[in-house]
């Protein structure tokens, strides 16, 4: 795979572009979230998705995800589409992304380690020695080290999220997914884990699409920020612009209602 | 001669008559937990012709007794040129009957485990298989002991009907020794206390497990 090149990262090549959304249509029902949405995210590009409730955020990560399948239209991976495709090949593109969930969703039958490392022994084929070791490694970076050996269930909310984080990257994806990953802890917890995020984002090159109502955070780390109504992007832009001076009336009006 | 005498005297048979029970009753629990899995994770197939054809196996052998099973086993397949020993015609009656009970233990505690555990699996590309085994069942278990533990107790409550196909379970030498003393009372009262430690060394070994399986979810004393 071609690294991103930076000279080139106006021009949308297939190569650089991580996620691709093609006319994208999600019904429940009679009911349409996503109405032929557009858009694209380069690779190592930081997105941050915001919008009303129930404009569709979550629908979109969990489509990314395929935890849904698309009603119409086309997402595409790295330039590969996966829409549609049976379990074999959606685990193919599955490789390449990573999510972390607003309720962390731990295993609750695996103590913190096992958490961490039982998806690369399984999946990746990593031995139990290799991926112990990257889940140490992983461990110190989110502040943890010392709770390895621990029950998920014996730890805090924001403990358990900067857990699910590392778990998430222990499968090395190019993509991170998260979802309102702060909304579900107590006021308090909620610095510790943005500031992982945020050296994550420091430290690697790793795309990611953020939904948040954490407007300072979507300000330090995002390079762009879509503002989602109606099923639609209808108005994105780097945050210092959309933040300062959005051009849209309904983003005006949600940025004054959450800032 | 008093019935303790003949009590004391029948003791070897009384006792290859528990074996025979307890050997019932496992073996029983046995093809009955392997049904149940095979049936409850069927009945949970996304293909329809796996559900429907686990959905009639189950509602066939629950609504069917038990007593005309073992009896089909037992008098009408040898008609058929099958001839099965009776302890394996009960063994199987046995299976195949709480199979069905236990296959909807297993589905309905697989289907209590969050679905959001399902979708943290599939976030980290785990195959059907891996996220069955290594997540799914190890959180539904100790949620399908306790169910278990009743149909387990029922299983050994039913194994009396052994004795109605030449098996010399536990009733059967204890009628033997019924009518050798004429002392009905005695006899009947011996059996009930015999069955009721059996019953409750199993729910014993099954708490057991439950409690093994709370602690590995980090629930209870870990
Ligand atoms: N499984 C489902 N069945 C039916 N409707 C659904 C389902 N999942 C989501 N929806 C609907 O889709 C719409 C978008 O939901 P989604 O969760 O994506 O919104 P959101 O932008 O993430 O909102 P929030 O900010 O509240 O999290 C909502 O109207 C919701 O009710
Ligand atoms: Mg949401």
């Amino acid at each position: 795979m071609l690294t991103d090149n930076p000279a080139r990262k106006t021009s949308v090549s297939p190569v650089s572009t991580a996620v691709t959304f093609d006319q994208v249509v999600k019904r429940y029902g009679d009911h349409t979230v996503l109405d032929h949405l557009d858009f694209e995210v380069r690779q190592g590009e930081r997105v941050t998705l915001i919008g009303p409730s129930g404009s569709g955020k979550t629908t979109i990560l969990r489509l990314l995800m395929t935890l849904e399948r698309v009603t119409e239209g086309v997402i595409q991976v790295n330039g590969q589409p996966f829409s549609g495709l049976p379990e074999k090949q959606l685990r193919r593109a599955r490789r390449h992304i990573g999510m972390v969930f607003q309720q962390f969703n731990l295993f609750p039958n695996m103590k913190v380690l096992d958490n961490i490392t039982e998806a690369p022994v399984q999946v990746l084929g990593l031995s139990r020695d290799e991926a112990a070791e990257r889940a140490r490694d992983l461990l110190d970076l989110v502040g943890l080290a010392d709770k390895a050996d621990v029950h998920p269930t014996r730890l805090s909310g924001g403990q358990q999220q900067r857990v699910a984080i590392a778990r998430a990257l222990a499968m090395r994806p190019d993509i991170l997914l998260l979802d309102e990953v702060t909304s579900a802890l107590d006021p308090e917890l909620v610095q510790g884990v943005l500031d992982v995020l945020r050296d994550i984002a420091q430290a690697t090159d790793i795309t990611m699409l953020c939904v948040t109502h954490e407007m300072g955070f979507a300000r330090d780390i995002s390079d762009r920020v879509l503002m989602f109504d109606g099923g639609r992007v209808i108005e994105s832009g780097p945050p210092e612009r959309m933040f300062s001076e959005p051009e849209h009336e309904r983003t005006r009006d949600f940025l004054g209602a959450v800032l | 001669m008093s019935f303790l005498t003949a009590f004391v005297r029948s003791l070897p048979s009384i006792w290859d008559g528990i074996q025979i029970t307890v050997l019932a009753t496992l073996l029983g629990a046995l093809l009955a937990l392997v049904l149940s899995f095979v049936l409850g994770l069927a009945a949970r197939s996304r293909h329809l012709l796996v559900r429907g054809l686990a959905r009639a196996v189950v509602e066939f052998f629950r609504g069917t007794s038990l007593y005309v099973q073992l009896f089909w086993l037992f008098f009408a397949l040898p008609i058929l040129g099958f001839k099965l020993v009776p302890l394996a015609c009960a063994v199987l009656a046995f299976g195949l009957n709480y199979g069905a009970y236990g296959s909807e233990v297993v589905r309905g505690a697989l289907a209590a485990v969050p679905r959001a555990q399902w979708e943290a699996t599939v976030a980290l590309n785990m195959t059907p298989w891996q996220r069955m085994r290594k997540v799914i069942l190890p959180q539904a278990w100790p949620q399908m002991i306790p169910p278990f533990n009743n149909l387990l107790i029922q299983l050994l409550k039913s194994t009396p009907l052994l004795s109605l196909i030449t098996v010399s379970d536990i009733t059967f030498q204890m009628d033997q020794l019924r009518s050798a003393t004429g002392d009905t009372k005695a006899a009947y009262l011996v059996l009930l206390v015999i069955y009721f430690v059996l019953a409750y060394a199993l729910t014993l070994c099954m708490n057991g497990l439950e409690a093994l399986g709370k602690a590995r979810l980090g629930q209870g004393r870990a």
